[in-house]
């Protein structure tokens, strides 16, 4: 069996709202083994982000991890307390590269001193030795070691991307989460990003779990991919499998509904209505209301994790006969 | 470089382009020039420095025929967005003509409000026009903005915010009438029930709802001309192809001609007609969308198609080799000659054009049928 770097399971992350329970991650379950990328994609509210804060142990209030777990290198972080979680897991096993990263850093503080900072206090380094480390760090993401000294708004957008890629690099976690790192940026920047992300991938054998709306960026960078949907991964598999002969319903329009720079120039469909509302959920599946094949038991009944392959899952009603249901491989 | 510059007769200018474009034409912006005036120090006051601008849009020409889709594509701050503005005098040029072929009518009641603005063969030069006396051109000149979430007001229901306009411009006597409007734009966007949307606040509504009723309010003058200022790229993905699609029905329902502003080429050769790139203020290559993407010829059209990415799982683990050098220098810092050859990989492997790329800068000439490009590899001379 192959070393797993995380697990999730079962997995339930709610916002306990004045207004209700927002079920932001609900019954999320993956495996990701050692150097695998994982590529997260979904519309804005169907819970990538919060599912993002959760393996970090961040969800900001009222949010709670309600149930599941989350094992990092064999330990599970639900359990452990904060104080352990910071001194032990967060940034060493698993860092962040945060959306609008641009913003991340703060602009009263050099560059250096802010890179050197995890260094200072989790590794005790002094300040000079983090200084250099934090130099080398930066040449690895392209970037002169000289900026050390600079303050944020003397940076482009693009060098404070890579900069904060470093920061979350500085303790040398095996795991980098990246929510939307390329969407504040320009395509030419966006694409240099990305290339530095692969070739970080390569030669660091790190895990790179991507988040972002964008189904070509996944494509560009991860292995497997999971497509959430109102809380639920709903399609969960290899790359090619995924977006060759997507599965779900809601992953085919997803994909159909893109406009490409290449190829023939088809019409686009989209999903007609919204997502649900997550404090009050549809009944049955919950794509069903903006589902072309809605069955009657779509509408009462929740849908089966049906394992196609072993490392093809999908949680949908039209194969409910064919795939064996709940059992299947490792995943 | 000045502010002020020469422009020939305006005469001259509309004839050469009737001429060369035809019945077709409905709008050319001739020389377009925004600059923004930085503020100066003391010392420069002092020392009598010469005044700086941002140079957001300069000096740009291009027409747009009648019924097309034109799309405007850069990066942020390339000055498309300011382009969009200025061509319906949101903002006021700097300079430059922008002739516009307007309804009888509203020439009518223009030249009724000002003596001295100038038509011709059914043109009207939009620059000419007076701040204060725009208003009966406002019905024909309309604009979608891009964020749906701040462009509609939080007070007003969305009745209110479609009414406004009715209201602004005299349209519809009695309440019911202009009720009948309201809930027809609302139709027309495919808000339905009207009824019931009409009385909703924005909040309560999805994005995509939003951007809808920023559309209804767009058309619900009856315009000609619509500025569509990235309209979708706030919107999530599944949702973006509806609004698309939306917007291509009313353009044939109600014969509607778009600039189309966006950073998105892929969006792009899906909605238009034809494309025009911009670099830094100038436009560096204009074509019709599959000429454009299928053979591009300035290096900087080259570098943005290459890093585009797409959803095919092939490419993964490849590298994408984006054909350019460094970053977009500052808009008030514009480099000599062409403005794009400090990031140009072209140049490298033609030094011979060193000299003449690093102090000259190119106009925009046509290469082929209706395919203009501004850089000194096409030059034929």
């Amino acid at each position: 069996m192959a070393k797993y770097v995380l697990e999730v399971e079962h997995l339930k992350t709610y916002y306990y709202t004045y207004k209700g329970i927002v079920r932001g991650v609900d019954d999320v379950s993956f495996k990701l083994e050692e150097g695998e990328s994982l590529g997260i994609a979904g519309e804005s509210g169907c819970g990538k982000s919060t599912l993002a804060f959760s393996l970090l142990k961040l969800v900001p209030p009222p949010g709670r991890i309600v149930g599941g777990k989350i094992v990092i290198d064999g330990q599970d972080i639900v359990k452990m307390s904060e104080s352990e979680v910071r001194s032990k897991i967060r940034w060493k096993k698993i860092s962040m590269v945060f959306q609008g990263a641009m913003n991340a850093l703060n602009p009263v503080y050099t560059v250096g001193y802010q890179l050197a900072e995890p260094l200072i206090y989790h590794k005790g380094y002094s300040k000079k030795e983090a200084i250099e480390e934090a130099k080398k760090y930066l040449e690895m993401v392209g970037l002169a070691p000289e900026i050390v000294n600079r303050y944020p708004h003397e940076l482009s957008g693009g060098m404070k991307q890579r900069v904060v890629i470093a920061m979350a690099l500085i303790l040398q976690p095996k795991i980098v989460i990246a929510d939307e790192p390329t969407t504040a940026l320009d395509v030419v920047v966006q694409a240099q990003i990305l290339n530095l992300l692969k070739k970080l991938q390569k030669e660091l054998k790190i895990s790179i779990i991507l988040i972002t709306h964008d189904l070509s960026i996944i494509a560009e960078l991860a292995d497997k991919v999971a497509v959430m949907y109102a809380g639920k991964i709903v399609e969960f598999g290899p790359l090619e499998k995924v977006f060759l002969e997507p599965k779900h319903p809601y992953t085919q329009a997803l994909l159909r509904s893109i406009p490409r720079l290449r190829g023939s120039k088809e019409k686009l469909e989209w999903i007609p209505g919204t997502p649900p509302d997550l404090r009050n959920p549809p009944p049955g599946c919950r794509f069903h209301p903006r589902c072309k094949f809605a069955m009657d038991i779509c509408r009462k009944e929740p849908p089966p994790e049906v394992y196609l392959e072993p490392d093809h899952r999908v949680l949908c009603w039209l194969y409910g006969k064919e795939g064996k249901q709940g059992q299947g491989g490792s995943l | 470089m000045s502010k002020q510059f020469q422009l020939p007769p305006r005469d001259e200018v509309l004839e050469a382009i009737e001429k060369k474009v035809g019945e077709k034409l409905l709008l050319y912006a001739y020389k377009l020039r925004k600059w923004f005036p930085i503020r100066r120090g003391i010392k420069e006051v002092l020392t009598r420095q010469p005044p700086r601008y941002v140079r957001a849009v300069d000096t740009i020409t291009f027409y747009i025929k009648e019924g097309e889709t034109f799309c405007l594509v850069g990066e942020s701050g390339c000055g498309k967005t300011t382009t969009g503005r200025t061509l319906i005098r949101l903002l006021e040029p700097t300079g430059g003509y922008v002739f516009y072929k307007a309804r009888p009518e509203t020439i009518k009641e223009i030249k009724e409000l000002q003596k001295d603005v100038y038509v011709k063969d059914g043109f009207i030069d939009l620059t000419s026009v007076h701040a204060k006396k725009f208003k009966p051109l406002r019905k024909e000149l309309q604009i979608i903005f891009q964020d749906p979430y701040g462009s509609l007001n939080p007070r007003f229901k969305i009745k209110d915010i479609l009414e406004e306009p009715l209201l602004v411009h005299g349209i519809g006597e009695t309440l019911e009438e202009r009720e009948k409007i309201v809930l027809k734009a609302l139709e027309d966007v495919k808000l339905t029930p009207p009824e019931e949307f009409a009385y909703r606040y924005p909040h309560m509504l999805s994005g995509g709802q939003r951007q809808r009723v920023g559309i209804a309010r767009a058309v619900i003058l009856n315009p000609r001309f619509i500025v569509a200022d990235e309209p979708v790229s706030m919107l999530d993905v599944s949702i973006r192809a509806e609004i698309l699609e939306l917007m291509n029905e009313l353009k044939r329902k109600y014969g509607l001609t778009y600039l189309f502003i966006t950073h998105d080429l892929a969006v792009a050769r899906y909605i238009c007609d034809r494309i025009a790139v911009m670099y830094l203020g100038k436009i560096v290559e204009v074509a019709s969308a599959d000429e454009l993407i299928d053979n591009p010829l300035h290096p900087y059209t080259k570098a943005l198609i290459a890093a585009v990415p797409e959803p095919d799982p092939e490419l993964r683990h490849k590298f994408k080799e984006v054909p350019i050098k460094g970053e977009v220098p500052s808009a008030a810092a514009i480099p000599p000659g062409c403005r794009f050859h400090p990031r140009c990989v072209a140049l490298d492997q033609h030094p011979e054009l060193r000299e003449q790329c690093t102090s000259v800068e190119p106009d925009l000439i046509e290469y082929e049928n209706e395919h203009y490009v501004a850089c000194w590899l096409y030059r034929r001379s």
